[in-house]
């Protein structure tokens, strides 16, 4: 390099280094560089991935909606927490200007923690927990239920699924994972089911078990040997297809499973490992409008990116995904900035209503917490989660007790 | 797959780090002899067990025995980065996601009055004693399986006597290897493969050798039964959440108690 370039590159380099710290070369970046971290491996790896379909087409539709360039950087955090932080750490250093994820509350916590540390918008596309967000936290947001919403709609789901099938069970055994996300549930449920008087059930038994565990023998033994009417489950995607297979080898017909909100049991992999033995399981969950506009926009690319799989197997995940990535860049639109305290000023302000995911308008309360999402009583028919409550959104009528009930 | 692990430290004093992710290739080699064509893998076991015999004896001739007179830690990160890379090696061939096997009697149980049976269970505990007790006799009756454990409890005198000792180590390390084989096509029907799913059971084992005793064939058998019973009774009883707890509160107290294992030999 010659005397008269090196000035030069100097002068720009000093001129770069000046204007940096107020923010101005940040603030004019033209693409937003969104941090995608995912559980794409280890026991959570299917709905990870499933995840990471909603991330992968919302580019492209978000380019055609608001004219918005985003630049994925994905992070798999391999179903670990600490590497879920390290991750987060990682996507921070390299440039990210907000992160979106984890599919996990755990997860979500940790993330949280490096989000606020490091003063870099995050957006949380599902966890439940709902400490999260009661932490003060300024750069937190979360579009999601929190783990007492989930149970108070899922609970009265399933008061619906009662009237609207003329049965009156009158006792439950409650499985539920142990890990953040189901211990928030079963505190949830615990104090829920004293105020619900309406409904006609009480738990017998109480079983929690690992979300990495191998064999559920004894768990299953047990809540067969609880003689209860049906299983209420709060339960991952791993654990329920054991738990779903080991019911079958210990011959246990209940009136029905049904989780008052939670994965596993509507996710495509279900399905494919348990073939017909998925048929008939409830989940009661936030789930997208299939009339909204976006759904059917959202519907359109997904096939285009995923020509063998439908929407319908990760209507959850992938809603929950593109409308988190969704927010982040209406924010970016309207703040024109990456700097990230107008980012997260601009997520703070959203109000979305055209949205793909059932219930109000997206907008975050002073905690970061968008209120108002909406829930729907999936039931798997003809393998294929089919939405069967609330009436004005059924596509089909609930069937319980399943076929093959049997009193144990 | 415990016996192997405790066959392998009992003869070549190495113990194998690598153990559970060998058992996840051995799941994923029944898979694919499943899909392929429609092998049912308790008879994949033999020809399984065949190759993995053949890979074990050539890790060890080549990659373990240069390591046998080296310090514990050396063999200790050998074995480590071997497991590394065939979890790496696993999600580069097969991807992240589970894959399984399913076959007619998987979700059946034999009904015996009020108790139900698991046929897959029941079958895998048959394969489980039938190559115990194949190995009891190749060790107890047989030419090699009598060097071997010349080797095991004497390896200068083994030598004196003109014994190739590392060629018998490299046979004892195929035989464990194996016995994996066995354990993998066991276990696939009870089990989704993943890669990541080595180390748990490489724990798992370790738990169970220790308690039955390291290098004790008879041991293994015992641990592994011993440390299935005290979690089953665990989550029965207790809580089915804490069962994990009960099996390493009874490895502590084994190695407080009887560090050798309840039918090791001290050393």
């Amino acid at each position: 390099m010659q005397r008269r370039q090196f000035n030069k590159a100097l002068a720009a380099t000093t001129a770069l280094a000046a204007v940096h710290p107020f923010g101005i070369v940040r603030a004019q970046a033209q693409r937003l560089k969104v941090g995608v971290i995912l559980p794409r491996s280890g026991v959570q790896g299917f709905i990870g991935q499933s995840c990471q379909k909603g991330a992968d087409l919302a580019p492209g539709v978000i380019k055609q909606m608001l004219g918005v360039d985003i630049e994925l950087m994905n992070a798999d955090w391999e179903s670990n927490v600490d590497t879920a932080r390290t991750r987060a750490e990682r996507l921070v250093q390299e440039g990210a200007h907000v992160l979106v994820g984890p599919f996990d509350s755990g997860a979500a916590a940790a993330i949280a923690q490096v989000a606020e540390q490091r003063g870099v918008p995050f957006v949380i596309n599902i966890a439940a927990a709902p400490q999260i967000t009661e932490q003060g936290y300024k750069f937190v947001f979360r579009n999601f239920q929190t783990a007492p919403d989930i149970v108070r709609n899922g609970l009265a789901l399933i008061g619906e699924l009662f009237q609207a099938t003329n049965t009156v069970p009158r006792t439950a055994v409650f499985m539920h994972v142990n890990d953040t996300f189901g211990q928030a549930m079963a505190k949830g449920i615990g104090a829920f089911m004293q105020r619900l008087t309406q409904l006609p059930f009480k738990i017998v038994d109480t079983i929690s078990y690992d979300p990495a565990a191998k064999d559920l023998t004894v768990e299953v033994s047990k809540a067969k040997a609880s003689n209860a009417d049906f299983l209420l489950l709060v339960c991952r995607l791993n654990d329920a297809i054991i738990l779903r297979r080991e019911m079958v080898k210990q011959r246990w017909n209940p009136m029905g499973i049904v989780s008052p909100g939670s994965p596993g049991m509507y996710e495509e992999q279900y399905f494919k490992t348990l073939g017909k033995l998925s048929e008939y399981s409830i989940s009661n969950v936030p789930w997208y409008n299939p009339r909204a506009e976006l759904t059917k926009v959202v519907d359109k690319a997904f096939l285009k990116q995923n020509p063998k799989d439908k929407l319908v197997f990760h209507g959850l995940n992938v809603g929950f995904t593109f409308e988190a990535i969704l927010i982040a860049a209406d924010a970016f639109k309207r703040a024109k900035s990456t700097d990230p305290k107008t980012l997260a000023d601009a997520i703070r302000q959203t109000n979305i209503a055209s949205k793909m995911m059932l219930g109000d308008p997206i907008k975050f309360n002073a905690k970061g917490q968008v209120e108002g999402i909406g829930s729907a009583c999936l039931q798997n028919l003809n393998l294929t989660p089919t939405v069967v409550l609330p009436t004005s959104a059924a596509t089909a009528k609930p069937v319980f007790p399943m076929p093959g009930y049997k009193k144990a | 797959m415990a016996l192997g692990l405790s066959v392998i430290f009992g003869v070549v004093r190495v113990v194998n780090f690598a153990h559970g992710e060998m058992m996840t290739i051995a799941m994923y080699a029944a898979t694919v002899l499943f899909a392929a064509f429609k092998l049912d893998p308790f008879l994949a076991v033999l020809p399984v067990a065949a190759v993995f015999f053949v890979f074990g004896t050539l890790m060890q001739a080549g990659l373990i025995n240069p390591f046998i007179t080296r310090p514990e830690h050396s063999q200790f990160m050998l074995l480590v980065a071997v497991a590394i890379i065939l979890v790496n090696a696993l999600l580069l061939l097969f991807g992240p996601d589970a894959r399984n096997v399913q076959v007619d009697y998987q979700l059946e149980s034999f009904e015996i009055g009020r108790i139900l049976v698991d046929k897959a269970r029941l079958y895998a505990a048959l394969v489980a004693v039938a190559a115990a007790a194949a190995l009891f006799a190749f060790f107890r009756f047989t030419l090699t399986g009598k060097a071997i454990r010349a080797c095991a409890d004497n390896y200068l005198g083994a030598k004196v006597v003109g014994l190739n000792v590392r060629k018998y180590y490299s046979l004892t390390f195929g035989l464990g290897a194996a016995c994996v084989a066995a354990a993998g096509c066991a276990m696939v029907l009870l089990v989704d493969v993943t890669p990541p799913l080595g180390p748990y059971y490489t724990l798992l084992a370790f738990v169970i050798v220790i308690v039955g005793g390291l290098g004790s064939m008879t041991g293994a058998l015992l641990g592994g039964v011993l440390i299935g019973l005290s979690e089953a009774l665990a989550g029965l009883f207790i809580a089915p959440s804490a069962k994990s707890m009960f099996s390493f509160g009874l490895l502590i107290l084994v190695l407080l108690f009887r560090p050798q294992g309840l039918l090791g030999r001290k050393i």
